[in-house]
């Protein structure tokens, strides 16, 4: 019975990627006969870290976000992320590296190679998505401001500016939000930073103009609208593990034997399959372990969730 | 003639019947918003709360009657009982969402009852209002006397149990479950004698 209402069609399939690509084309190549610039996607390469799996669709992406910056509920970015101003922006590189300094967005993303990585996205809320991000590898940055030997940790703020962040007119959380890495998990292939999904720069609620996005790990540890990021050798703190130590770990690795105090994270129900949708397993390091599992061989994951 | 007392006698000719064919249809609205793709593209959830908040704010209005009848004259008791069933109507589809569509596993269930604390807490608040469910017609108000009045006031605690589940499930501390939560207690702090004394003075 509740399989009646079930369907298998999804946004995309109104309009065949194909034929939207088609169309697309056909703007641009108008664009180009009025001489005005080009409005082609990113031109992310595809790369061999993607999942095959079919992506959400942009409208799931984009209207279904945790940006506590602009409020709580999920509609909230879609609806308050409009007014913020990604351009001009800054990132500030600081303590354990060779060329610290402000760095404008445009320099750090000049020489890097954009691929498409469709990753799978685990939010620790239990839900989960597909999403064909764009972007470069972290390590590649790194190699290129240079980490001092003694770097064991990379930290990242986001964004304040509660003019055009409502959510941050509150205290919230302590603003700015927080983000760390071990620096062996920072220079894995998977790790990356992203500028843009579905071939076009990142809408705003999703992080734009530069974001972190860690596929083996919950979402919230892919920190989003990044101003800063540092080198440290002591683990920095981290938003939610500062305000839930029990709840959210510095780790946070995808682990489905390893339950959030307040919900199971066995199963996890995949945005876009409606009020009837089944849930799925959730996979060990949201199924990334054949990359990553080694930066963790040891270490008890049930004490350092 | 005050304000209230006209607004009593006209409410003495609104019959309380009709609401309870009024008041299931936000719920079947909403369901309906979620079959439809109205409740964003994770509905699950989002009827779940929908429901959840339609039950806490029946609760909060069934609370009202009293103070608002103490200390405004406004006299709706007739209504109260429609009031507390309609909220229950919803705790049960709230539930239902929950268990069927949103938990889908049997056996997790009771995992989550015992593991979880917020879920216990709205679990018990659910088991408190069964008796009063079940004792909300004039036969058990017959039958049980004064016994149904000191029943009923098990709805002073499962209120309040509703309001901290709420609080308990968001992430960190936010504005509307702890408004709720405040209205609740202030109402139930209005059935303090002295309070009630500072109120009138």
């Amino acid at each position: 019975m509740a399989h009646r209402w079930k369907s298998d069609l999804n946004w995309s399939d109104v309009t065949p990627k194909q034929a939207f690509l088609n169309r697309r084309q056909l703007l641009t190549g108008a664009a180009a006969l009025v001489a005005s610039p080009a409005i082609a996607g990113l031109g992310g390469a595809p790369s061999a870290y993607s999942t095959t799996e079919a992506p959400n669709t942009l409208e799931e992406i984009t209207n279904y976000n945790n940006f506590y910056e602009f409020g709580t509920d999920k509609e909230d970015p879609a609806q308050n992320a409009g007014g913020l101003t990604t351009d001009p922006w800054a990132v500030q590189i600081d303590g354990l590296v060779d060329k610290p300094g402000s760095y404008d967005l445009g320099d750090l993303l000049s020489g890097v190679s954009l691929e498409e990585r469709i990753y799978r996205f685990r939010c620790v809320e239990a839900w989960s998505m597909i999403v064909p991000w764009v972007g470069f590898e972290l390590s590649t940055l790194l190699a290129r401001v240079g980490v001092q030997p003694s770097a064991k940790y990379v930290y990242f703020e986001t964004l304040v500016r509660p003019e055009e962040m409502p959510g941050q007119r509150r205290p919230l959380l302590d603003w700015p939000y927080r983000e760390g890495l071990r620096l062996d998990e920072a220079m894995n292939p998977l790790t990356i930073l992203a500028t843009g999904l579905y071939d076009e720069p990142l809408p705003n609620q999703n992080g734009a103009p530069l974001r972190l996005v860690v596929p083996w790990k919950y979402g919230f540890k892919s920190i989003k609208s990044i101003v800063r990021i540092s080198l440290m050798d002591k683990q920095p703190e981290t938003t939610w593990n500062m305000i839930n130590a029990r709840e959210y770990g510095f780790y946070s690795n995808v682990n489905p034997t390893v339950d959030h105090p307040r919900w199971s994270q066995a199963t996890e129900r995949r945005i876009g399959g409606g009020l009837f949708s089944k849930r799925q397993e959730t996979l060990m390091f949201n199924g990334y372990g054949e990359e990553v599992a080694d930066l963790y061989a040891g270490m008890d994951l049930k004490k350092l969730y | 003639m005050p304000v209230s007392d006209r607004i009593n006698a006209t409410l003495r000719k609104v019959p309380a019947w009709p609401l309870y064919i009024v008041g299931p249809l936000p719920g079947l609205w909403v369901f309906w918003l979620g079959l439809t793709g109205g409740l964003g593209v994770e509905p699950i959830k989002a009827l779940e709360h929908e429901l959840g908040q339609f039950a806490l704010k029946l609760l909060v209005v069934g609370l009202a009657i009293t103070p608002l009848r103490r200390f405004a004259g406004l006299n709706l008791i007739k209504f109260r009982r429609a009031i507390g069933l309609l909220a229950f109507f919803y705790i049960v589809a709230h539930l239902a969402v929950w268990l069927f569509l949103d938990v889908q596993d049997g056996s997790l269930i009771w995992k989550d009852i015992v593991k979880r604390p917020y879920i216990t807490i709205g679990m018990a608040a659910f088991v408190l209002m069964l008796p009063l469910a079940l004792t909300s017609n004039n036969w058990s108000i017959r039958k049980l006397g004064p016994k149904w009045r000191q029943l009923h006031k098990l709805t002073y605690l499962a209120v309040p149990l509703g309001g901290i589940h709420f609080v308990m499930l968001v992430k960190g501390w936010q504005i509307e479950p702890l408004a709720y939560l405040f209205v609740i207690l202030g109402l139930l702090a209005l059935r303090f004698r002295f309070i009630q004394r500072r109120v009138a003075a």
